[in-house]
Order: C-alpha cells, then structure tokens, then sequence
C-alpha cells in the first residue's frame, strides 16, 4: 500500500515539480497516473521506491516512511520498470541480467536459479538464457528488462511509459500481462499518455497537472469527460470521441469500450424504428 | 514518371541472417501522402533509409533490386547528394539535433552544401515559420520540448527544399497531443508545398486519416496496398496486427450486426459520427 | 550533477562576454607570453592586478575566485617543491632570494591559470565553436567540439537515471570497500557506454542525411564581426606586449629583498 501526504517536491536549482500531492493506492489496485509532459507523473512515482524524497510531506510504502529507509529495502516491494531497457542491461547473458537484482538482495544461490527460471519462462524468454541481451532486438529488450524486476516478486510493480515504441501486437501483449499480475494479486501503477490503452484496460485514473493531481477516478469517467481532459492536454479516446459527437441523440456520454459502445448504438437505434 | 520507384528491393544488413526487405515494388507519384505501416520488424525502418540512400551506403551490405528517387538511382549517388531531394526525419528528436540553438541547427544541411549565407539565413527563416517555430530559433535545444524538437528536426530538413520529406515514427516519443500537432504540421506541407510525403506510423487512429495511399509491411514484404478505407477493413490487415482505428472496428462491429451504414469505411471519429448520424435520420 | 553545473555556461551579458573570442584568446597568450619573460615578482604582480578589472567588468568574480582556490594546492606544491630543491642541491643552505625566486614562479603559475580561467568564464561554448569554425581547424573538430558541448547535459541527465535504475534492482553504489564500490559502477558505466555508442550511430544516420561532406567549402550562418571593443583589446594586448618586452630588455627590475 502506497500513502501519499501532501508531498511537495522541488529538484536542486529548479521549480517546484510536486505541489502538494496527496493519494492512496490500496494493495492489489490497477492505477494509471497520466498527464502532460511535465506534469510530474515520473517524478511523483520515483518517490514511491525512494529514489526521491519529498522536500515536505510524506510517503510511505507498507507503512514505512520512504525517508527513513533506503531505496534498496523499498525496492523489495516496489519493482520499478524504467522507460528504456538500455538503461538498465549491462550483463553478458540474458540470465545473469535477471539474477542480477536477485544477487544484490541477498538470495540464496539455489533460489535464484529458480527465480531466474520462472522470469524466463513468464516472459517467453527461456531459449535466450544465454544469450547477449545487446543482440535482442527492442522488444525482446523490453521483456529482459520486466523479467529482470519480476524476478525478486514485488509487491507493486511501476512501468514507466511501457507502451512507447511498441506496436499493436506487443501493446495487447503487454495489456494481458499487467491483467495476469493483476489476477496474481499485485499492485500495478502504469505511467503513461497512451489514452486508448488506458481505455482498453479501464483502471483507476489519476490526472496530474503542474505538479498537482487533478482528477483522480474510475478510468471510464475521467476519459470521458472533456473539460478535465483539456485541462490536462490529453486527447479523448476514439470511442469516447464518436458518443460526444453523438451527445444530441441522446447517447451516453461514457462509453469507452469498443463493445458496450456497439451494444448501446444497437440498443439505441432499435429502439428509435421501434423495431 | 512516378517520384519514387522500387523494383524488387531486397536488402539484408551485414551479418543478418535474412533480408530486411524482400522483393518491394512500390510506386509513388509527386504529392501524395503515403503512410507505410506494419508490425515491429516488419522492414518499414529500412524501406525508409533506401530512400536516402543511408541503404546501402552508410550500412553497406548488399541492395539488390532497382530503386529511382527523385528520378535519381540512389545506388549510384552519394547520400549528401539524396539529401537535396529527400530529406529524412527520424524518430528520437534529442539524437537529431546537434547544434547550440535551433537555428544554426535548421541551417546545417545548407551549411554542408555551401550555400551563401545571406540565402542560408532567408531558407532558415522560412523554414522556421513554416514549421511555427520561428520564436524559439535562439534556444538551445536541450531546453526546448520533444514536440518542439522535432519540429525543429523537420524545418532542418525543409530548410534544403527537398521534393520528398521521409519521416520515421517521428512521434513515438511524443504524448497525443504534440503528435496531432506534428501531424498537421506534416499535413500542411504536403498540401500547400507540395511536398511528397512518406509517413512510417503505428498511430493510424490518428493518421489513417490523412492519406489515400496505405503500404503495409510485414516480415520484409509489402502485403498490402492501396485506399486505406479497403486496406483497414481487410481480414489480412487485422492478422497482420495492424493497429486498425478503434472507429473502423466499431463500424465493422456495427455492420456484421446488420446496421445499415454507408459503404465507405470510416477512418476518424468525426466520420463515424457523421455516418450513425445519418443512419439516425434517415429512420 | 553539481560537476556538469561548471561546465553549463550561464548566459550572462557583459562586455567581456561580447568581445570577439578570437582577440581574447590572443590576449591570454600575450599574458601567457609576458608571464614567461619575467621571472620577478614586481612584473609578475602586475600582471596578475592586470586581470582584476577583466574579472569585475565581467561579473565572474566568485566563479574566478573559486578556480584560484583550485589552483591554490597545485600553487602551494610549486612553492614547496622549488625551495626545497634548491634547498637540497645547494648544500642544504636557503637564502632569502631563493625564497623569492620560488615565490615568483609560482605567481608566475598562478598568473597563467587566472588568466585562462577569465578566457573560459567570459566566453560560451557557441562562441567557442564559432571561433573554432572560422579558425583554419579542420571543421571536424569545431563539430566535435560543439557536439560534445551540447549533449554534456544529456549524458548527466542519463547518467542519473542509469543509476537509478539500477538503484532500483538493488544495487548499493556507497556499500563494500573500495574495490567493491569500483565494480558497483559497471552496471552504470556499461549502459552509459552502450548508449553513448548507440547515440552516435543515430547522430551520424542525421548528419549523413543532411548533407554531411556535400562539398570542403562549408559555409556559416552567422559569422564572427570585430567591434570597437575587440580593436581596443587588441591595442591593449600589443601595448602590453611591446612594454613588457622593453622591460624585460631594457630595464632592470629590482627583487623585493632588495628593496627591503
């Protein structure tokens, strides 16, 4: 469990990028944390693990004061996934990357061996075990870097911007995954300004603008509500976008889901012939 | 005379243990629009770089097959001398812009070319305008925003008048919002330059609607091609794993279940809208 | 990244700013020359009170004066090093005017690191690159320099979040003795590289696309113009030289011990 209070953060020589931010987010929760760039979502979730602390407020992660304890402890719960997998590959094998995190938390050599297993196969990527992770190509990549962090089992897993660069394909993939972690009990907190696969996975929504959070809701009525949208530069979701042009006739307005929306266009325009 | 034409490219990188392309012909005559799609790995990257020549000659390794651009056979030509006919954006804006501000950046290419400096500083103006970005022509481009960097990255290229403008996946790193702006910026030359434009994209929700010429790609070959409103409601696309725009599916939806709609694929959320409004009425 | 804060030029505006790169650079290597004609301390003071007014009129004094603290511990060695060398190979005997002597060398030193230090922290890295460009440097490496000055923020920004990733496996840069702590850096260092290299390959993908190497006759957007305050400068630079050459040859200076 993740309990934010009025955290205010500023970085060294610069602007204050949290003003004030309060939030929090129950174990087992699916939460996507959206906004501008700029608006401090990454920044607001690296407190999370401690890799920043609040210049006032505070956090706490299971109950521990982030400032009172370091990043490698809180890690154990919270497994962070950063943007870009080459920021965090260095090994000579796709094994020893994922045996990596293993290795600095003081796991027993024979545990690993198992962990490093099970990542693998998680992530389908068991036939790469040794090889380089520098000659897969950027998805494959990807998953080295995710299996990398699910190998210790955290609690609640961070992605940061997961969907960029990826295509349809790889998108759906991933959107499954997080379904599959979530089913396995854990914590997900997603960043990102990808509408359509927020809508696709209708989580709780967090809006954050100049440092502050916004909105904060059932992923349904946030996106498809247009004056918070604006408020935050983010775009409505297609299907979203069709219903509010059809706001005249009478539809709905939060339809999000590409099948509840055929189901009340059907309903609708039956009803209208009186068919 | 089309401005592009391939025959039967097929290229396989050095060391690679199989083409990235194969046997692409396409042909695209001077104005269009035509946005290349297709899954990861699916050649579009590379099909990108024949056109300016970095295929073959930065990544040597062999091209086979028969390419024109521009009327000019790129196997045969040096890559600074593509670079006055196609220009090429790419998709990570920080690693495109090598000066200390925007404007000595935007002037590079003309710099390269020896151009005389009073005609430099009239192309780069002009350039900066067209892309909005005159105003921020001092600024370093570390400080200035990704969307921001990338339209410095296109007025660099536009700078050098190039017939064709190539772009890369130039907004995968950009939020929606910067990406619709890139795109009507991208729009806008096409229609009142003239300027030919290839646009390689995931995002066809938000640029399916631009285009009458689609390319599919997958595994190396080109699958499909043509109107994207026949492409995108094709069986084949939605196997390949194109991300088909949520307001094409719905109308599929809409249709198999016997709604009565207009025939023309819809590609937007306006011409969704529009078409159930008119299903609506005429009830 | 407190390092990489020095390194950022501030953009201030001050004449000393604005004068041409080229002149000043031809200013520091007359001081640089004068210095290296005396080995008195009377002229070598001069030349060092000589600076101050450079330093006010360009508002660097606090950053000036930390560069001369820097320099202070390699100051302090010089001295140390020059008494006691002579102190030992001339029969453990130390006389006043060799006190002197190695007190002026090391003003000497001092005089040469100011002077440099003012050149640096009065001139920004574009006006670098464009003195660069129009000097008779292969252009390559007028780039290379640019390049290299643009993407110092980029690489620190890059560095900080290498480093928390890995911090967020894990990884405990500050624990172990120092071996251990030296191989914490490879999981940093490795990507810093790999991504360095891969950087390289797109900014090269974007040069060659923009007509890199089109023809040797490069031209230049903007261009490096002298004003009154650069000829003025200049007239200074060779008053300086031409009276510091008639008194190295004509004029005997006197050592302070003499005066004393």
């Amino acid at each position: 469990m993740i309990e934010a209070e009025n955290v205010h953060f500023s970085y060294p020589n610069k602007v204050e990028a949290l003003k004030g931010v309060s939030i929090t987010i129950k174990d087992g929760e699916f939460v996507a944390i959206m906004g501008q760039n700029g608006a401090g979502k990454s920044t607001f979730v690296k407190h999370f693990n401690g890799l920043l602390k609040p210049t006032s407020g505070t956090i706490r992660s299971d109950g521990v004061e982030t400032t009172k304890s370091s990043v490698a402890s809180l890690a154990r719960n919270v497994g962070f996934v950063f943007q870009n997998p080459d920021h965090q590959l260095f090994s000579e094998t796709v094994e020893d990357e994922i045996a990596f995190a293993l290795k600095n938390f003081g796991f027993e050599a024979d545990v690993i061996e198992k962990r490093v297993t099970w990542a693998l196969n998680l992530l389908s990527l068991t036939q790469y075990r040794k090889t380089s992770p520098f000659l897969l190509s950027g998805g494959e990549r990807k998953r080295v870097a995710l299996a990398s962090v699910l190998a210790w089992d955290p609690k609640t897993l961070i992605l940061d911007e997961p969907t960029i660069g990826q295509d349809h394909e790889q998108k759906e993939k991933l959107r499954q995954f997080i379904m599959q972690m979530q089913t396995q009990g854990k914590t997900v907190v997603i960043v990102t300004h990808d509408v359509e696969f927020v809508a696709e996975s209708n989580p709780r929504v967090v809006l954050m603008k100049e440092g502050k959070i916004v909105a904060d809701g059932i992923g349904k009525e946030i996106l498809t509500n247009p004056a918070i949208l604006e408020l935050s530069s983010i775009v409505l979701p297609q299907i979203a976008q069709v219903f509010m042009k059809l706001k005249s006739l009478g539809f709905p307005k939060n339809i999000i889901d590409i099948y509840e929306a055929k189901e009340i266009i059907l309903k609708t325009l039956e009803s209208k012939t009186g068919k | 005379m089309a401005i592009i034409e391939t025959k039967d490219l097929t290229y396989t990188y050095p060391g690679a243990s199989k083409p990235s392309i194969l046997d692409v012909s396409i042909k695209i005559e001077k104005g269009e629009f035509v946005l290349i799609t297709g899954p990861s790995g699916c050649g579009k990257t590379t099909l990108c770089r024949c056109f300016n020549g970095l295929v073959p000659h930065f990544y040597q390794g062999e091209l086979k097959g028969e390419i024109s651009v521009a009327s000019i056979d790129t196997l045969k030509h040096h890559t600074y001398e593509m670079a006055k006919h196609v220009g090429l954006v790419f998709q990570n804006p920080e690693n495109q812009l090598f000066a200390l501000s925007v404007e000595k950046d935007v002037a590079f290419g003309l710099e390269n070319v020896g151009v005389p400096r009073e005609e430099i500083r009239k192309k780069v103006d002009w350039a900066l305008n067209l892309t909005g970005i005159y105003d921020l022509r001092e600024r370093s481009p570390h400080e200035i925003s990704g969307g921001q960097q990338q339209r410095v990255a296109i007025a660099s290229v536009l700078a050098m008048e190039p017939e064709i403008i190539v772009l890369d996946e130039p907004t995968s790193f950009l939020d929606p919002l910067s990406a619709e702006k890139i795109f009507e910026v991208i729009y806008d030359l096409n229609k009142k330059q003239g300027i030919t434009v290839i646009l390689v994209e995931h995002r066809l929700d938000l640029t399916a609607k631009y285009t009458n010429h689609l390319i599919v790609m997958d595994q190396g070959k080109v699958r499909l091609e043509g109107n994207p409103r026949e492409i995108l409601s094709s069986e084949e696309t939605r196997l390949i794993g194109v991300g088909i725009p949520k307001a094409t599916l719905l109308y599929q939806m809409l249709k198999k279940d016997g709604l009565n709609l207009n025939n023309s694929t819809p590609l937007s959320s306006e011409e969704l809208a529009a078409q159930l409004l008119e299903a609506l009425k005429s009830r | 990244m407190s390092i990489f804060d020095g390194l950022r030029f501030r953009k201030v505006y001050s004449p000393i700013h604005n004068l041409d790169p080229r002149i000043k650079f031809v200013y520091v290597i007359s001081i640089f020359v004068c210095a290296i004609l005396f080995a008195q301390i009377i002229p070598l003071l001069l030349l060092f009170i000589l600076q101050l007014p450079f330093v006010l009129l360009a508002r660097v004094q606090r950053q000036w004066l930390r560069s001369l603290r820097g320099a202070s511990f390699l100051a302090g060695l010089i001295f140390v090093i020059n008494v006691a060398t002579t102190y030992f190979t001339s029969g453990y005997t130390l006389t006043a005017s060799n006190v002197e002597y190695a007190a002026s060398l090391t003003l000497r030193f001092v005089v040469l690191i100011e002077s440099f230090s003012v050149f640096f922290l009065t001139t920004s890295p574009d006006h670098l690159g464009l003195a660069l460009e129009e000097s008779r440097v292969p252009y390559e490496f007028a780039f290379a320099f640019t390049t290299a000055v643009r993407f110092v923020p980029v690489l620190a920004e890059e560095a900080q979040t290498i480093m928390d990733a890995q911090k967020a496996r894990g990884l405990e840069l500050e624990k172990g003795g120092l071996l251990k702590r030296i191989r914490n850096y490879v999981p940093v260092l490795i990507p810093l590289i790999v991504s360095a290299i891969r950087r390289s390959l797109e900014l090269a993908e974007a040069m060659e696309s923009r007509a890199w190497g089109a023809t040797k006759q490069r031209t230049n957007l903007y261009a490096l113009k002298l004003h009154r305050g650069d000829y003025a400068l200049l007239a200074i630079t060779v008053g300086i030289l031409a009276t510091a050459v008639y008194v190295h040859f004509f004029v005997s200076i006197p050592t302070i011990i003499s005066l004393l």
